[in-house]
């Protein structure tokens, strides 16, 4: 069953001098429970695509389906109520800086009416399966950029959402880091079966852990199958380059090994 | 040893007219301050709106308190508007009015550079969470812009405090005033007060600036890292 669907979504942006049109006219769907990616170059529409699956960016045209619920016809308030069902993880952690990392996960909590001490023993028990219990007391300043995004995921699933949108989610962090990263979010898919869209511009990540992926060129939609038959049969030029690149990397890592 | 001069300080009341100079000093700026920061704060806010009028007069407010000398706007606030208006402006008052109106500006300025200096990511992941625009304001948007504010506020307040000294140039007696007062009265006794005396009212002002100037170098420290 699909739990998101894009409907035939337009987004143009009225700058100035020119008009941007950051998507063209996309229709495509998650599947509940799946792992989906979105690559594609710089500017070639991911995040926008991504926002508008919460919202944050409202379409020019077209219809967004989460969950069976038109998001564009929803009042503000039901809006907010489905975002809760819809995380968001960014680049940048997005931190209160001045709240430990416990009063971080319970803060949106506490927002939505949640009482303290309830608020409290949630936040431990996501903290523990993001494996950070231990550093329930300390701010944000004193921890590392996994560590950060960690406590980010955290408060996310404190909303017990049913799908979590990663906009460049491990793009501040090292590779190793990455990979710790990709293995919780695979995690969180597999134990909760949150659904999870990542969008991310290494294709590394995708291979990793993504079922499905949708490959964007200048806000259309180029490509979309199994991870697997894309990146061994890519179709679309956009997908080529893409992937041509990732050789390119992966040659250089190896005769960098090599020598 | 030579002779310092600080001897006139403790003749008659001397050292109780010169605090009572710091004061009439720390008096103005502080109700200045006030104003400024009740009317900087909508201000600030109102120019981080998008409209080109706004901007267009915030900008020349701004930028006339910048270019012109606080004096020059004491004269022609003090004598120039009471000539031309026939009213009794209290020298005191007009001080107020035009520390004010400088405060006020930039304040405005640090409230508007404070705000758009929050990334928009951190707007929209609030959003994410479910929050509404007051939530998003008050429990994440206020408290950075606060400790982004905080420290260059308190060095505007000890800017302030120090040009007050400018009041006396339309006739307030202030600190540096009734110091002045003090040497011209002791010329012929302590022909080297100027010295003890000026002396002391730099010190009654690093007493009063120093603390706050620190306080801002330690929240800006504290804070830096976020
Ligand atoms: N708020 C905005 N106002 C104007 N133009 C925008 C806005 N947001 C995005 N765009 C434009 O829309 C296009 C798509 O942007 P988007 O951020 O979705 O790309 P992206 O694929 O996420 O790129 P990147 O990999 O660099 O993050 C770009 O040309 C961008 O400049
Ligand atoms: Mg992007």
């Amino acid at each position: 069953m699909s739990i998101i669907e894009i409907k035939n979504v337009t987004k143009t942006f009225d700058e100035k001098k020119s008009n941007i049109h950051a998507l063209s006219d996309i229709s495509l769907s998650v599947e509940e429970g799946e792992i989906f990616g979105v690559i594609g170059l710089s500017g070639a529409g991911k995040s926008t695509l991504v926002r508008c699956m919460n919202l944050l960016e409202k379409p020019t045209a077209g219809e967004v389906w989460v969950d069976g619920k038109n998001l564009i016809t929803l009042s503000s308030k039901d809006l907010r109520l489905m975002r809760r069902e819809i995380g968001m993880i960014f680049q940048h952690f997005n931190l209160l800086m001045q709240r430990n990392v416990l009063d971080n996960v319970c803060f949106p909590m506490e927002i939505a009416g949640v009482k303290k001490r309830e608020a409290r023993e949630r936040a431990m028990n996501y903290l523990r399966i993001v494996g950070l219990e231990e550093k329930a007391k300390a701010y944000p300043v004193q921890l590392s950029g996994g560590q950060k995004q960690r406590v980010a995921i955290a408060r996310t699933l404190a909303s017990n959402p049913r799908i979590i949108l990663c906009d460049e989610a491990t793009s501040a962090l090292d590779p190793q880091t990455t990979g710790t990263i990709l293995s919780l979010l695979k995690k969180i898919n597999q134990e909760y079966g949150i659904t999870i869209v990542v969008i991310t511009h290494e294709m590394r990540v995708v291979e990793e852990i993504c079922d499905r992926v949708a490959v964007l060129d200048k806000g259309t939609l180029a490509e979309i199958g199994k991870v697997r038959e894309v990146f061994d049969h890519p179709k679309s030029n956009a997908a080529k380059s893409l992937l041509l690149e990732r050789k390119i990397e992966q040659l250089g890592v190896n005769t960098a090994d090599g020598i | 040893m030579p002779n310092l001069g600080i001897e006139v300080l403790f003749k008659g009341t001397n050292m109780a007219r010169l605090l009572g100079g710091l004061w009439v000093s720390l008096r103005i700026s502080l109700i200045a301050v006030g104003f400024s920061v009740l009317l900087g704060i909508p201000l600030g806010i109102i120019m981080t709106a998008k409209s080109k009028v706004i901007k267009a007069f915030t900008r020349l407010y701004l930028e006339v308190v910048r270019v012109m000398p606080q004096m020059v706007l004491l004269f022609i606030v003090f004598f120039g508007t009471t000539r031309i208006f026939g009213w009794n402006l209290n020298a005191e008052l007009a001080s107020v009015i035009v520390f004010t109106f400088w405060g006020t500006a930039e304040m405005a300025d640090l409230v508007r550079g404070a705000f758009i200096s929050i990334p928009k990511h951190q707007y929209e992941s609030a959003k994410a969470l479910g929050m509404n625009s007051l939530h998003v304001f008050l429990f994440v948007i206020l408290p950075q812009t606060i400790r982004r504010l905080l420290p260059l506020s308190i060095n505007l307040v000890t800017r302030m405090i120090k040009t007050t000294s400018l009041v006396m140039m339309i006739g307030v007696v202030e600190v540096l005033k009734v110091g002045q007062q003090i040497i011209e009265a002791n010329r012929t006794s302590s022909p080297n007060a100027a010295f003890g005396v000026y002396g002391t009212v730099f010190l009654l002002y690093f007493i009063g600036c120093w603390p706050i100037s620190m306080l801002s170098k330690y929240l800006e420290k504290k804070w830096s890292n976020t």
